[in-house]
């Protein structure tokens, strides 16, 4: 199960909005990935998400895998909206 | 007496004696390990104890600096819990090393990668790394971190880079500034200690070595400066300029949640511009009465295609939620002469202030204009939305711009979409031929707002990035001020409101003059809100009045700065 993500929060994927992210998978048991620019790290892994230094207007993949896999990507979509991290593709 | 030079990064001046923080002592061998489980549960109990210790930091910061700063800390704690990073510290103690070892040797590894990286705010992220993972350390070594909580008398801090949580746990009652060695202008110790407002220095590079502990020592944070051993003359120079400078800040902080308002009790609106949605907290920490100029221009900056309009309903929404009530203007679009979209190619113009930009741009580009216009009729219904259009020379061009406006509202209530009812439209006033005939306009619009850095370059006729002739950029030319006088009157005449959001509208000389001709709201950067303020409330009004005629009556801008300079700054 995945969902694809432009980032248009203008410091892109820094401090602040991986925290939002990774603060919003945290109590989902299922596992997440994030994607970019072919590599993939663990959503629930703040220095994974900002290693990948993401920046404004690329487009990410978020890929989950669990019982509870479709509302944890729900939720992601929510706080990207809700925090203008980013837009659902 | 020695004099060290920083990056200044947070203003104000501090005297008192240097504490030098030493690092803790977090040495560690290498040591073979039998008992792999063990070991691990001693990695986790320090983690455990690190984690408490944070979250006290957290919780603190919260109630000290609220949600939206204290993320910081929360970012510490997924660091601290980070399953990949748990992960890999597991693994090197399951092949039989010592936890110190392990946490050193892949914490290290995370250090170079984030150093290695382009981006200077990845690199700042560094200091965030070592602060988690020092804290765990100095839990499996059981050295205890310096706890600055312990401090009894005024002290400026100096080591040579200064930590969130250090930062954060500095008491402010006791800590007058601070001096690192290294850090640059974005680091979060740097954001905190501007919110904090204490006094700083960053980037001396020499200071933990040249500044030994215990020593009097001044912090300039306006200046970059440091002295070390002041003489006793500079101690009184300098105690003299802070003196004055904590007697204007408790002032200016008085004004923060008073209405704007003269001495003779004349009101008026006192908004902040911003260009970016994350500027509104700085607008309404100022205590402004609203948003008198939203440049929605950035939202099209610096990115490869045009902004959806979801995107710019978000971000119109987000401000609009956050002024909570309070009157927000919005400019349309304002592309073209300098500022440049580069995915529109629009082609160069030989004189492009002069050229095809702002207005005249949306009104050829209609799909582009209707995009942002139903983006905002969307998000009115979440606060106080005004609209405004930029660089309208003739009556065409407003009416035109408004039956668009129209058509979208009358589309997006056809589809059941919600739309507020009391958005009141507006235009700016920057070309000589709309200020002439503002009462014209002001038959038509429900308030009028001077942009007065494009209405000074089109009457002098001045390219205003021209530095050949930027001597003719001139605030207080009687042409301009004729201008002024005829908006004000012009607007007034047919009962509506005139704002200004150039420049001048903060220029302490010139608000003498535009509140005695009547301005209803002045609209300027955030930090010279207070300052403003209390400008305006020491100035009587009604005394104006014939200082106006005099001034009316000069032939040159000199000779009106030097009026207002004589007359109006002194008496009032």
């Amino acid at each position: 199960m995945k969902k694809q993500f432009t980032i248009t929060t203008t410091e892109g994927l820094h401090a602040r909005p991986s925290t939002l992210l990774v603060q919003a998978v945290i109590p989902y048991t299922s596992e997440v990935q994030l994607s970019y620019n072919g590599r993939t790290v663990n959503l629930k892994s703040i220095m994974g998400v900002m290693s990948l230094g993401v920046p404004s207007g690329s487009t990410i993949t978020i890929s989950s895998d669990g019982a509870d896999a479709e509302k944890l990507l729900e939720k992601v979509a929510t706080v990207m909206t809700t925090e203008g991290i980013g837009l659902e593709c | 007496m020695l004099e060290l030079k920083g990056i200044p990064v947070s203003n104000g001046i501090a005297i008192a004696k240097a504490y030098c923080l030493s690092e803790p002592e977090l040495s560690f061998k290498k040591i073979e390990i039998q008992d792999v489980n063990h070991e691990k549960i001693r990695f986790h109990q320090a983690v455990l104890k690190a984690k408490t210790e944070l979250e006290e930091i957290h919780n603190k910061a919260k109630l000290k600096l609220g949600d939206e700063k204290a993320t910081i800390f929360q970012a510490h704690l997924f660091v601290l819990e980070d399953p990949e990073m748990l992960r890999m510290i597991e693994n090197r103690i399951a092949e039989g090393v010592n936890a110190e070892y392990a946490l050193d040797e892949v914490s290290t590894m995370f250090i170079k990668m984030f150093e290695g990286m382009e981006n200077d705010y990845m690199k700042e992220r560094v200091a965030d790394i070592r602060d988690v993972t020092n804290r765990i350390m100095a839990k499996l070594l059981n050295v205890t971190i310096p706890d600055y909580r312990q401090l009894d008398e005024d002290v400026i801090i100096v080591a040579e880079d200064l930590t969130p949580s250090m930062t954060m746990q500095l008491d402010k009652k006791f800590v007058k500034g601070f001096v690192t060695d290294i850090g640059g202008r974005t680091s979060h110790s740097v954001i905190l200690a501007r919110t904090m407002e204490i006094p700083a220095v960053v980037g001396t590079k020499i200071a933990t070595k040249e500044i030994i502990h215990g020593t009097s020592i001044i912090v300039d944070g306006a200046k970059g400066v440091v002295i070390v051993n002041a003489s006793v003359e500079d101690i009184a120079t300098y105690q003299l300029a802070q003196q004055a400078n904590n007697k204007k800040r408790k002032k200016l902080e008085s004004f923060k949640d008073r209405p704007s308002v003269s001495a003779d009790g004349h009101h008026v609106e006192m908004s902040v511009n911003i260009g970016k949605p994350a500027d509104v907290e700085a607008a309404l920490s100022t205590g402004a009465d609203g948003i008198g100029l939203f440049r929605t221009e950035f939202l099209y900056m610096d990115r490869e295609t045009l902004p959806t309009e979801e995107e710019q309903f978000h971000a119109y929404k987000y401000v609009l939620e956050t002024m909570n009530g309070k009157p927000t203007i919005v400019r349309t679009l304002d592309i073209g002469g300098d500022k440049e979209l580069t995915y529109l190619k629009l082609g160069k113009e030989l004189n492009p202030f002069l050229g095809f930009r702002a207005i005249r741009l949306c009104l050829d580009h209609h799909e582009l204009f209707r995009v942002q216009l139903r983006a905002l009729l969307r998000a009115s219904v979440y606060g106080n939305l005004k609209i405004m259009f930029p660089m309208i020379a003739t009556l065409e061009e407003f009416r035109q711009a408004k039956a668009l406006l129209e058509e979208e509202r009358r589309n997006l209530v056809k589809n059941r979409i919600k739309v507020s009812d009391t958005i009141e439209i507006g235009m700016m006033v920057e070309i000589p031929s709309a200020a002439m005939i503002a009462d014209l306009f002001a038959e038509e619009a429900d308030f009028l707002s001077i942009g007065t850095n494009d209405l000074i370059q089109y009457t002098l006729a001045a390219d205003r990035m021209n530095e050949k002739v930027s001597y003719l950029y001139q605030p207080y030319h009687p042409a301009i001020l004729r201008l002024i006088k005829t908006v004000i009157d012009g607007a007034h005449k047919k009962g509506k409101w005139v704002g200004m959001c150039g420049e001048m509208a903060g220029d302490e000389m010139a608000i003498p003059i535009l509140l005695a001709l009547g301005l209803d709201e002045f609209s300027m950067s955030a930090s010279s809100i207070l300052h403003t303020r209390a400008q305006i409330a020491e100035i009587n009004k009604e005394q104006l009045g014939p200082h106006l005629d005099e001034i009316f009556k000069l032939t040159t801008a000199d000779e009106v700065s030097q009026y207002v300079k004589k007359f109006l700054l002194k008496n009032n």
